[in-house]
């Protein structure tokens, strides 16, 4: 398979839109930097936790979100760096099957908070062969609008779900959340608990 | 001859409604684990590195669970960056540290972490909490899930080589 020479050309903004679109009362995690910033352009809302920093622990923040409320679908946003300083998690996460956790890589093959440097999926590493072998029920690399659309239902479908979304590393407008990370966690409790 | 240390750690757990229990295997958590595992209250996450366990803690809060994390000393030294997470969003987490390079210590390699450990969760903000006394575990780790989970902070529970024994190479 030459799948990792294909050049990316998604569209982030719009593919974060297309799948948020049809969250419902899921909840949102983010990967710190543009999948935070994409998150927040879409639209901000209290159940979305966005990091900035931790860099590595969004897929293991949805992992204890997904554990501890079973009945609700939890999304994580992340980018191709952040989710490739954690690929040990793949592995805890499939150990714990949680089928409403799916993780959303947007790979543009880049770091892009640092200067554009290319990360190793430019050099042929396969997230979602990684997701798959660790024990992901649904995996897939997203190229084209229409693989995404036949994806989006899968993505709330049973889990857990990994795709890596191949998207260009086109600059969009900084669109930045609340940054406070103790605002975050007091709002996220309180929209989803009742509670801070 | 008192109870068991680790049965201690188990009723701890259980009392406070610990729920989300993390761990990286360690031979004097051997028997922590296996009561975790065996407990039907509770979900044992097994770990690749211990910092997946912070970020674990953090996902469980929010989402309205208690959790523990279970490591060695020298998973400690993993964890600090994503501790950064923990402390900036004042997530409580209850960590119970066993010591290797502290006390008979026959492997070098274990020595540089070990003797760091405390130093290193201080500097993070962790609040740390020796125990030296087989007989004190029980009574320090209930104490520190009650200051964790009521305070909001992250409390390090870490129980000498001395209790735990050090690991033989025979």
């Amino acid at each position: 398979m030459s799948a990792s020479r294909r050049k990316p050309k998604l569209d982030r903004r719009k593919v974060a839109a297309e799948i948020l679109a049809r969250r419902g009362d899921a909840l949102v995690v983010t990967g710190l930097g543009a999948p935070t910033w994409d998150a927040a352009a879409v639209g901000d809302s209290p159940l979305n936790f966005y990091t900035w920093g931790g860099m590595g622990c969004a897929a293991m923040v949805g992992l204890g979100m997904a554990l501890a409320q079973p009945k609700r679908r939890v999304i994580v946003i992340t980018g191709d760096g952040e989710m490739l300083m954690a690929l040990g998690a793949l592995a805890t996460i499939a150990a714990q099957q949680p089928q409403n956790l799916s993780i959303v890589v947007m790979d543009n093959e880049h770091y892009g908070e640092t200067g554009m440097q290319a990360t190793h999926t430019q050099m042929g590493a396969d997230l979602a062969g990684m997701a798959k072998a660790a024990g992901f029920h649904a995996t897939q690399t997203i190229y084209t609008t229409a693989e995404l659309k036949t994806w989006v239902p899968k993505i709330y479908g049973a889990g857990p779900v990994f795709v890596a979304v191949k998207v260009t590393t086109e600059r969009d407008a900084l669109v930045l959340p609340p940054r406070d990370g103790t605002l975050l966690k007091f709002r996220f409790r309180e929209a989803l608990l009742g509670e801070a | 001859m008192s109870i068991n240390w680790s049965d201690e750690v188990h009723r701890v757990l259980r009392e406070q409604k610990v729920r989300q229990v993390a761990y990286v295997p360690d031979t004097g958590l051997k028997r922590v684990i296996e009561l975790v595992r065996g407990d039907k209250k509770m979900r044992a996450v097994p770990l690749t590195t211990e910092e997946e366990g912070i970020a674990l803690a953090t996902g469980a809060w929010l989402g309205g669970e208690r959790s523990a994390l279970l490591l060695q000393s020298s998973g400690v030294g993993n964890c600090i960056n994503m501790l950064g997470m923990a402390i900036e969003c004042r997530i409580p987490l209850l960590m119970l540290v066993t010591m290797r390079g502290q006390w008979g210590e026959f492997n070098p390699w274990q020595m540089p972490m070990a003797q760091a450990t405390a130093t290193v969760l201080t500097a993070m903000g962790v609040i740390v909490q020796p125990v030296a006394d087989a007989d004190d575990v029980g009574e320090t780790f209930a104490a520190a899930a009650r200051m964790a989970f009521n305070t909001n902070r992250v409390v390090a529970v870490q129980v000498a080589q001395r209790v735990v024994g050090a690991k033989e190479f025979k």
